[in-house]
Parts: C-alpha cells; sequence; structure tokens
C-alpha cells in the first residue's frame, strides 16, 4: 500500500544540519524605530524579504526576553537562507546577530545610530544583495520526513474541528511521532477543560509538572483580572454550532495532539530538544502561537478551521484544514485540505490524514500554501506586559 | 439506511450529527475510523455538529464523548434526543472555581 513516505522530498540543509522548505533572506528590525530602514532595504534588493514589528524599545525583564528569543528563533529557523538585522543601536542589534549566527548561516547587523537611515540602508542594502545571490545558488536536496518539524493550532473552531479537523491532525501526528518526527503544540489558554488528558499524556511527572505550573499560572492571571473562564466559555457561536461545555470544547481542541506522548515541556520560543510531542506554553491568539512555532524551529504548520480562521506566516508555510462544507465552499482560496467528505462518510480519519499528508509533502516540496500566495505574513510577537 | 452519526469512540454516550438530521429519522452511526455502531432513531431535530443520545442516560449520568466526560445530565434524557446546553452541564460549572484551579 502506498504511503505518505513514497512522497520523496527536497529541502534545503543549512549549516548547523536543520532542513528547512523556504529559501528566506529575511530584513529583521530589532525595534520599531528601524522598521523604515528595514523596509527601505527590502525595496531596494529583490528576493529579500522585510521582517517588522512594534516593539523592541524599553522592555525588560521577561517580557524583553521573549522578544528577543522571538526574533533570535525566527532568524535561527531553517527556512531562513540568511539574515540582515538593523537595529538604532549597537548592543541589541549585536545580541541577535550573535544569536543568529550560532546556526553557521549569514548574518550581518547594522544600526542606525552614527549613520542615518540613508547611509545604512545603502551599506545594509550591498551585504542583502550578497546575500540573495548567496542564497539563490543553494540547490533543494533529498531530505527525510522526520527531519520536517511539525507546529500545529486550531482557530476560529466549530464543532466540525472537534468532530473531523483537529482528529486528523491528531492521526497525522500520530504516523509522524512513529517516525521520529519533531511535533510542537500549545495554547495553554484553550485547553482549560482537558487540562487532565494532557497531564496523562506527559511522558513523566516532570513534564505534567511543568505544564500544570504553566496551566494554573495562566489560570491566576485570567482571575486576578476579575474574569471567569468558565462563564464565557463555550462562546454562543460555539453554543449555536452544538458545543454544549467548555470541556466538549477543550476535548475537542486537544484532538490535535493524537495519542502522541508529550516528551517535553517549552517555554515560549523555546526549541525542542530532541523528537517527539512538545508542549508550548503559548497563546492562543493565531498569530502569536504561529509566531512563536517558527521561532522555535518549526518549519511547516497545519492549522484546523471551523469558521475559517485566515491566517499565515511570513517564514513558516501554514496548511489550513477544514472539515466545514461552508467555509470550504465559501472561502475556498483558503483552505488547502478540504476534508468534509469525512462528513460526508467518503473517508474515515485515516483518509483524511493521507490526503493532509499529501498536500504537506507538496508543501514541503516548494509548492506556495493559500497563506503564503495571499500575501499572509503575520508576524506577531508575544507581549507579555507593558514596556517601562 | 443513510449514514448520519460520527461517534468519536464506539463507546459513547453521544454521537454528532454530520448533517441536519429529523425527528423520527432512522440513521446509522459510524466511528472516524469508520467502524458500524448501532444504528438508532434520531426523536428530534438534530442540526449538523450537534450531540445525539446514543442511549437513554439517566439524570446525573456523566456523559462520555472523546471516551471522556464532557458534563453530566440535569434531566433523564431519552435514546436519539438531541443532547445540549438545556439537559447537560459543565461538571465544572458545579465546583467554585478556585475548587478547579486546584484540580
Amino acid at each position: 500500500m502506498a504511503t505518505y513516505k513514497d512522497f520523496p522530498l527536497m529541502g534545503y540543509r543549512r549549516e548547523n544540519g536543520r532542513v528547512g522548505i523556504r529559501n528566506h533572506v529575511l530584513i529583521m528590525s530589532v525595534d520599531d524605530i528601524s522598521n523604515a530602514a528595514v523596509e527601505g532595504v527590502a525595496r531596494l534588493i529583490r528576493g529579500t524579504m522585510a521582517l517588522t514589528h512594534p516593539y523592541g524599545r524599553l522592555q525588560f525583564g521577561d517580557d524583553l526576553n521573549l522578544t528577543f528569543d522571538t526574533l533570535i528563533g525566527t532568524g535561527r529557523n531553517p527556512n531562513v537562507a540568511a539574515v540582515i538585522v538593523i537595529g538604532i543601536e549597537p548592543n541589541w542589534t549585536d545580541y541577535i546577530v550573535k544569536g543568529i549566527a550560532e546556526t553557521g548561516k549569514p548574518v550581518a547587523g547594522f544600526s542606525i545610530e552614527r549613520y542615518g537611515d540613508l547611509k545604512t540602508i545603502e551599506m545594509a542594502s550591498r551585504k542583502a544583495k550578497e546575500f540573495v545571490q548567496y542564497a539563490t545558488e543553494l540547490p533543494r536536496v533529498p531530505v527525510q520526513w522526520e527531519e520536517i518539524w511539525v507546529s500545529t493550532k486550531c482557530g476560529e473552531s466549530d464543532t466540525t474541528s472537534g468532530l473531523a479537523s483537529n482528529p486528523t491532525v491528531g492521526r497525522v501526528f500520530e504516523r509522524l511521532e512513529k517516525n521520529g518526527n519533531t511535533l510542537i503544540f500549545g495554547e495553554t489558554t484553550e485547553v482549560t477543560g482537558a487540562e487532565d488528558k494532557i497531564i496523562e499524556q506527559c511522558a513523566t511527572p516532570e513534564i505534567a509538572a511543568q505544564f500544570k505550573a504553566a496551566f494554573d499560572n495562566y489560570q491566576e492571571l485570567v482571575e486576578s483580572q476579575g474574569v471567569s473562564l468558565l462563564g464565557t466559555q463555550p462562546t454562543e457561536g460555539n453554543i449555536r454550532g452544538g458545543l454544549s461545555t467548555i470541556d466538549e470544547k477543550a476535548l475537542g481542541n486537544v484532538e490535535k495532539m493524537g495519542r502522541c506522548t508529550i516528551v517535553g515541556f517549552l517555554k515560549p520560543a523555546e526549541a525542542p530538544k530532541g523528537p517527539g510531542l512538545h508542549f508550548m506554553d503559548s497563546s492562543s491568539a493565531a498569530a502569536e502561537m504561529v509566531t512563536l512555532c517558527c521561532a522555535a524551529g518549526a518549519v511547516l504548520h497545519l492549522f484546523t478551521t471551523g469558521q475559517g480562521n485566515i491566517i499565515g506566516n511570513p517564514i513558516e508555510p501554514v496548511i489550513k484544514l477544514s472539515a466545514n462544507p461552508l467555509t470550504v465552499e465559501t472561502m475556498s482560496e483558503h483552505i488547502d485540505v478540504d476534508i468534509s467528505g469525512l462528513l460526508r462518510f467518503e473517508y474515515n480519519l485515516d483518509g483524511a490524514a493521507d490526503r493532509t499528508l499529501e498536500m504537506m509533502a507538496h508543501t514541503i516540496n516548494g509548492r506556495l500554501t493559500n497563506a503564503e500566495t495571499l500575501r499572509h505574513d503575520e508576524f506577531v510577537i508575544t507581549k507579555l506586559y507593558r514596556s517601562a | 439506511m443513510k449514514k448520519g452519526i460520527l461517534l468519536h469512540e464506539a463507546s459513547d454516550d453521544v454521537g454528532v450529527a454530520a448533517m441536519n438530521i429529523k425527528a423520527g429519522e432512522e440513521v446509522e452511526a459510524v466511528t472516524l475510523e469508520g467502524n458500524p455502531v448501532t444504528p438508532i432513531k434520531v426523536v428530534e431535530d438534530i442540526p449538523l455538529g450537534h450531540k445525539v443520545a446514543m442511549r437513554a442516560l439517566e439524570n446525573g449520568k456523566h456523559i462520555q464523548e472523546y471516551g471522556r466526560a464532557i458534563g453530566y445530565a440535569i434531566q433523564a434524557i431519552r435514546l436519539g434526543a438531541h443532547v445540549h446546553v438545556h439537559n447537560i452541564k459543565s461538571l465544572r460549572w458545579a465546583a467554585s472555581s478556585s475548587k478547579i484551579f486546584e484540580k
């Protein structure tokens, strides 16, 4: 019988051995006020991508560290061939450059103080041109399935998510786990009602304790704001769609992990240290979550949606799955894998997983996802608290 | 008889309507793996994505879906009836929030 492993994969093998499925040359801002120079370089030099954001000034403590980890992790992602880093002053710029340079990939930093935007743009553009010519000479080479790090998240969920698209990702993850892939899921905020199931699937009591601490920490934050999650979940839309309790909604969400064993707990943007399924402490806001997965090193994302979330990421291609017949029909330009046939009894869960893995193979080999073609380049840094 | 209900686990108390099902219709139920479960007669209209009782459920019973309790019955529920917010509640609603977070 044919299996997904029959699809030969071609990817980019980076200096540190990791495998990427895209070959971006990034022009990255360290801070908000360097966005103009970054965009200047990206407009001048064909083949580059501007990565801008609104933060990076007067942050402190864990919040600053998470911004740094997100920027460094994104630069380190194997879907990136080379990086130009631009910041207002040299210290923080150098810090980001050093973090990315550990991978061995080409990276150069420029700071605007003492030069101004125009001189910086000229210097950075010369380097960017060099990097693009380096990157465009890199060939795709044969790679193995287990070298592809995959992440997942769901958004705009409805009953078709828990019924069909999330279990489909779960089945894909079960196969990839057996195959030795590195896998990431999370959404600390959305698993309320299914936390016991996550704890049961943790490989060790230590991992379970780490998860529980992050979960409790979030619950305390919600309570400290005077909000009761139990009073707001499931939402009115969820109830209209057929969901009755918070427990049911959460159990549908965690179907994405299938029967995999959770072998590691990750802080936001932290890279897994080995194969298997990892839980990452993360927001449930789609763009924030995928940005964190990308910074942790995942190169391909499976995003399930019921009502039709349209998110993408500039670095990590996002494959969208839906089993809602109306969404698949009215928002077809966003849905890469239509598994509404599962609800028409045309195939079972294994059939839906086969369809997903086939689309993953095409995407790994270079086919742009719907989100990529539609320029859904949402790069959103998770902010933990306000700046100084 | 047409297929109309999907179950996560064959042992679940509730199945999910994969289409709009009318009261009085007899439909087949299958698991996500494609294995058939005993067909049932639906006694109320069940919209797509809503749950139907796969057996008679007594008041207070913990309702199983995904092989786990998603809540408990707050009244007796007939075989083939619509299972939703009017006849089941989260087990967590019963407890105070602080107790839930200790769990």
